[in-house]
């Protein structure tokens, strides 16, 4: 280039200046929110009702759920009816926080639970006690020591089109998906495979024995509890983000080089 | 390739290339000559190329030790466990150290060249593409010479014979390659006949239902409403890898689903193709043959996870989204006297994809 | 070669009285120049001039990961069985062992868990592919947007495509030999694609898959193409293009000293040698670097290929998105019955179209010459903005390759923007008709733009930010003169006009000649005529008097400022003399000092 320029040393301010003095405006401004919002969440009153009755159930159910679900679980224009679905759909729905429904949307999506487990609880034994469904598995089904290779297997062949080989989630109609079960708990991977929510299908276990989701929720705890071998998996999503990371970073990376390679030197 | 020396070879008349139809410049704009050589602070500075040369070396030298490092890390991170952590520790170590090993190298040798050697820039001539007219003349003189001494120009027989006996040689090796797929024998009259084998598949009038991979079957008070169950045929699941099973189970897969029976809309001839809302379809994807697997239960939509072809379940599967261009084909299903799912017949048309022949 | 005893009649440059390395390194150098005649390639190729520029190093990023990919490929050869015969795993990972696969898969699984370092050398030998093919690409798009595809360089443009079709064909059977879920689906999905084909698909299936799909035997095919055909086309054809390149010399951007009939640049022994060498290095160690933190391609999680699983998320490897992508966006429905024969344009269609583009891409170096009728040679690459129409076109074709590209991962855009998959789908077929119109017409006009701006700095200097005020009253801002090196650089010569159509023998003009002269039009519409020397040097005279005016204008101000400071025999020190720029905030010539004194300040400490 023609032209060189001399640093400017009299009273000039750094050009960095403008973007320290912003960055540290950030900092401080987001450690401040981060502090406040843990703070907060770390004063929530767990409530000191120990041992919530039916009652109590039916109680928080016509506060909370009656509006859509109807008085006594008939249904409405706004929700279906909950005759049958039983305590561990109403474990499942209000535990990930679909429900309540936040606003019409593709699908309820996932958000922080809105009770407590207790209530939780309380509000799934007087669904139950209305009008029996599905209910809570036994300890073994849960306890992640099934046969993983024969569940991955399972998975492969009857969960994997729609939530992906490693559990990553994938794309349905219309907006709709099947998310990532990346930190599903083992109780929610058999609550949704037996009630199948909103579009899911229905895994009965005559379609799935409870020796099969045992297995498949064994398998996904594995993929939970074990990083991939092969280092960051770049959110297990395939050759779509391989080829994002190579072409950003690697030929990025690369050009970057060449340009230092050929640069004279000062 | 080697040019004799003669910088102005190419202003000679010998190299006088048709400049074509493009426009020449009147009085174009004069280049200047190489700027003088701007010293580097290497060159300047003796402390300076000091430091330099004791970058490059103390690189080479951490590249040794980054190379010892791969090795000790080779034998410190055994994998022989099986646990994944040592896998992965193993992964990124070794190839830390071999990466930070050819990377010093490299950054090496590039400082090297930057700072250290001489940046003066030199001027080489380019010589014309094109032979001089004096070689152009022999190359064509040797062609003439070879021409009168076989004939080659004159013989014409000799010549359109022997063009016709090298082609003709090369085809039975083309026709060898026929031996790439499979001829028909006596025990499968069809083994060679890809068309044929396209048509049929293992489902025949009262084959079982059976899932998919266990080989136990299904009673249609099994399949609720909602399930999506996948399934193949009962002889099938007997079979072995060896035995044809993949290719078999390509065509072969179904989805059977429950709907009400009132959201059905069937036509009249395959109104018993279903039982009590039970239907099942081929899982091959009749755009390009991905198994067709996403199955909604409450838009009754199936949904190809490949190319995003989607059917609808409540009307033939038919294709309302995507790139395939027809519905899936239905397996017409009963159950049998145990209460068993069964196929009533086999399909009949060709599952997946399209082919020439298929019409 | 002489084959005198005494040293000082060898023509050998390497064999002096005292020779260069030692008496070892001669005697050895004298032995095989004896039997090579090595000495004439070194006198040849040893200081060959090679100019410099970031750009030219983009087809070394091909180059030298393909080395990597060849080494790492060949440690595999010795671990990977390319075999379909069924067998169990019962190696280290828990979620196969004991799972039926073929014995192509349970080597790729005993390769990554079960070998030290294996899991490495695969992981560097799939990353090395798809930095390779990258490479390759950008390689390509800067021989296209510099014209350096033009004479005499058309035949190593096509050679050079050859190596890119044949790389991802490479790519291709590569990731397809582990048989595992997901590549088995790109096979299905290949051999859906072939069976669409008339006449001859059902049976290209049948010969490529050794019977019904998926067979026994195309894992064992792919291998021999993998690693005995296409890598020894590729290399063949590697030499060629590197020897053609060598033949030709590099193209070299404009600037001082270059012209059409020199390089100019650093001399192969040592500075190419080592920058060249150094760069093999640090490609090689930025792949290793990745292959060691990022995990690419997890067979362990597809499982063996099965027809009934499937994942969601089926993605080929990105160089093959394209195509992918094209399938994707075709609509529902486009298939006939015609003659008792089925036609699927719904595979056609992406077939022939992707098939046009290739193919018009691999002989765009012979269009454009006919175009332009230019059969000069042409060793000066040039700046995009120079060739407007042509960078627009390379615009339009780009837009058009990555709207294909971004439709393949339709279903992961549609998950992670939150938006439907339908909608995703139809802006990009939407995309895909008007995207690459747009980018053409922006395109050109931005050259065009950029093209009128470097006129503007060549004739009338750039703006140097510094307002003067006028004793008129008026401001203008100064334009400082570039000097005659960047002023080159600024500079086109090419002249081109569109083509004036000539009757020919039989006094007619026949339609590919009007064809040809319409292109050309187009071609060259919208452009620049190249300045002449003479409008150059009267452009430099006048901005020096502008200047010298300025400065006397200057002068008077500064005379001014200093009678009224009481100090009128101050020198007047130019405030921008070309050597120390302007500041915006900036003292005064003039000081108080503390005892009321008014001092002129020693420039020279104030310019520091």
């Amino acid at each position: 280039m023609a032209r060189e320029t001399k640093r400017r040393s009299n009273g000039r301010r750094s050009p960095w200046a403008a973007a320290a003095l912003i960055g540290i405006g950030l900092l401080i401004t987001g450690g401040a929110y981060a502090g406040a919002s843990a703070a907060m969440a770390a004063g929530t009153d767990t409530a000191v009702a120990s041992g919530l009755t039916v009652d109590d159930g039916k109680k928080l159910f016509q506060a909370n759920c009656a509006t859509c679900h109807g008085l006594n679980l008939e249904g409405s224009t706004t929700g279906p009816s909950l005759y049958g679905v039983g305590e561990l759909a109403v474990e499942f729905q209000v535990s990930t926080g679909r429900m309540p429904l936040q606003a019409t949307a593709p699908q309820a999506p996932q958000k922080p639970a809105q009770f407590t487990e207790e209530q939780i609880l309380a509000m799934a034994a007087y669904v139950q006690s209305q009008a029996p469904g599905p209910t809570f598995p036994s300890e073994q089904t849960l306890d992640g020591e099934g046969d993983v290779a024969r569940g991955a297997e399972l998975f492969r062949v009857n969960c994997a089109m729609c939530h992906n080989v490693a559990a990553a989630g994938g794309a349905l109609t219309e907006g709709k998906y099947a998310p990532a079960l990346g930190t599903t708990s083992a109780l929610h991977m058999y609550g949704a495979m037996v009630t199948g929510p909103q579009n899911m299908p229905v895994f009965n276990d005559l379609t799935l024995t409870t020796e099969d989701k045992r297995d498949i929720i064994s398998a996904l705890l594995f993929l939970q509890q074990n990083e991939s071998p092969g280092g960051f998996s770049l959110g297990s999503l395939g050759p779509v983000s391989e080829g994002l990371f190579i072409w950003i970073f690697g030929i990025g990376g690369l050009i970057a080089i060449t340009v230092w390679i050929t640069a004279k030197s000062n | 390739m080697a040019h004799e020396d003669d910088p102005l070879e190419h202003e000679r008349a010998s190299w006088n290339p048709s400049p074509g139809l493009a426009v020449a410049v009147s009085d174009p704009v004069e280049p200047p000559a190489l700027p003088p050589h701007r010293e580097r602070v290497t060159d300047k500075d003796p402390v300076a190329m000091k430091h330099a040369v004791r970058t490059v070396y103390t690189l080479f030298y951490l590249s040794v030790a980054a190379s010892i490092w791969a090795i000790a890390a080779y034998m410190l991170f055994p994998i022989e466990s099986g646990a994944i952590v040592d896998i992965r520790n193993n992964n990124m170590f070794v190839g830390l150290g071999i990466g930070l090993a050819l990377l010093a190298i490299g950054i090496a040798a590039i400082h090297w060249s930057k700072a250290i050697m001489s940046d003066k820039e030199h001027i080489e001539p380019r010589h014309a593409t094109r032979g001089r007219d004096t070689t152009r003349a022999a190359a064509v003189q040797a062609f003439s010479d070879a021409n009168d001494d076989s004939g080659f120009g004159r013989r014409v027989v000799i010549r359109n014979s022997m063009i016709a006996a090298v082609v003709a040689s090369l085809a039975p090796a083309v026709v060898l390659f026929r031996g790439l797929a499979p001829e028909n024998t006596p025990a499968n009259p069809i083994a060679g006949d890809p068309v044929a084998l396209l048509e049929e598949t293992m489902w025949t009038a009262g084959m079982r239902l059976v899932h998919d991979p266990e080989g136990t079957p299904i009673r249609a008070a099994d399949v609720t409403l909602g399930s999506a169950v996948h399934v193949i045929p009962e002889s099938l699941a007997e079979l072995g890898h060896a035995e044809g099973y993949l290719e078999q189970k390509a065509k072969a897969i179904v989805l059977v689903m429950r709907l009400l029976p009132e959201d059905l809309i069937e036509s009249p001839e395959k109104a018993d193709w279903s039982y009590e809302g039970i239907v099942a379809y081929s899982k091959v994807c009749t755009h390009v043959g991905c198994p067709v697997a996403l199955y909604e239960q409450q838009t009754h939509h199936l949904l190809c996870p490949c190319h995003q072809s989607q059917f609808d379940v409540t009307d033939a599967a038919k294709v309302i989204f995507g790139p395939a261009a027809r519905p899936l084909p239905q397996l017409p299903i009963t159950i049998d006297d145990e209460g068993y799912l069964i196929a009533r017949s086999g399909f009949t048309e060709p599952v997946g994809p399209s082919f020439w022949e298929r019409h | 070669m002489s084959t005198a005893t005494a040293p000082a009649e060898t023509p050998d440059a390497e064999k002096r009285d005292a020779p260069l390395g030692g008496r070892f390194i001669g005697a050895t150098a004298n032995y095989i120049d004896e039997r090579t005649s090595l000495s004439g390639f070194v006198k040849e190729l040893g200081r060959k001039i090679f100019p410099d520029h970031w750009s030219f190093m983009l087809g070394e990023i091909a180059l030298w990961s393909f080395v990597v990919v060849l080494l790492s490929g060949t440690f595999l050869t010795f671990f990977f069985q390319a075999s379909m015969v069924p067998t169990h795993y019962t190696g280290a990972f828990l979620p196969m062992r004991g799972v039926e696969m073929s014995a192509a898969l349970d080597s790729s699984l005993r390769i990554s868990f079960d070998l030290r370092g294996g899991l490495l050398v695969r992981q560097i030998h799939h990353w090395a592919a798809l930095v390779f093919v990258a490479g390759i690409g950008v390689h390509m798009l800067r021989i296209f947007f510099t014209g350096a595809f033009r004479k005499p360089r058309e035949l190593n443009w096509v050679i050079g495509f050859i190596l890119f079709i044949l790389a991802m064909a490479e790519g291709f059977t590569g990731y397809s030999l582990p048989d595992d879920l997901l590549s088995g689906n790109g096979l299905r999905i290949i051999d859906g694609m072939i069976k669409g084909i008339p006449l001859v698909g059902t049976w290209i299936s049948f010969l490529l898959f050794g019977g019904e799909f998926p067979g026994t035997a195309i894992v064992g095919r792919l291998y021999t193409l993998h690693i005995l055909l296409l890598p020894a086309i590729l290399v063949g054809l590697l030499v060629l293009h590197l020897m053609l390149m060598v033949i030709n010399k590099h193209t070299q951007f404009a600037g001082p000293g270059r012209t059409n009939s020199n390089v100019v640049g650093y001399p192969m022994m040592p500075v190419y040698m080592s920058k060249m060498g150094g760069f093999l290095f640090i490609t090689f160690g930025v792949i290793v670097l990745i292959a060691s933190l990022f995990t690419i391609n997890p067979i362990w999680n597809y499982g063996p290929y099965d027809p009934s699983p499937v994942s969601a998320g089926t993605q080929p490897d990105w160089y093959i998105g394209f195509a992918d992508g094209a399938l994707r966006l075709v609509p529902p429905g486009w298939e006939i019955v015609f003659l008792d024969r089925t036609w699927s344009f719904n595979i056609l269609v992406p077939l022939v179209g992707l098939g046009l583009f290739i193919v018009l891409v691999a002989i765009y170096p012979f269009i454009e010459a006919w175009i332009t009728g230019d059969k000069r040679e042409h060793h000066i690459a040039e700046r995009p903005r120079n060739a407007a129409t042509r960078t627009a076109i390379g615009a339009a074709g780009v837009t058009f390759y990555a709207v294909l590209w971004a439709a393949a991962s339709s279903d992961i855009i549609a998950t992670h923007f939150y938006l439907t998959m339908e909608g995703v789908i139809h802006t990009l077929q939407a995309l895909l008709v008007v995207g690459p119109v747009v980018a053409y017409f922006v395109t050109k006009r931005i050259c065009i733009a950029l093209q009128k701006k470097d006129r503007e700095i060549v004739l009338h200097g750039y703006e140097s930010g510094r307002i003067v005020r006028l004793p008129g009253g008026e401001y203008i801002e100064v334009h400082q003169p570039v000097d005659e090196y960047e002023r080159w650089k600024l500079v086109d010569n090419d002249g081109y006009e569109p083509l004036v159509v000539r009757p020919n023998a039989h006094g007619r003009i026949p339609w590919h000649e009007n064809l040809r002269a319409s292109l050309s039009r187009w071609l060259f519409e919208d452009r620049l005529a190249p300045l002449t020397q003479a409008e150059i040097d009267a452009a430099v005279a006048h901005q020096h008097h502008e200047l010298e005016h300025i400065a006397a204008e200057e002068d008077v101000e500064l005379q001014g400022a200093h009678a009224r400071a009481g100090v009128p025999g101050a020198p007047h020190t130019p405030i921008d003399d070309g050597h120390h720029s302007e500041t915006a905030v900036r003292p005064s010539n003039v000081i108080v000092s503390d005892d009321g004194a008014r001092q002129p300040v020693n420039p020279d400490e104030k310019n520091s």
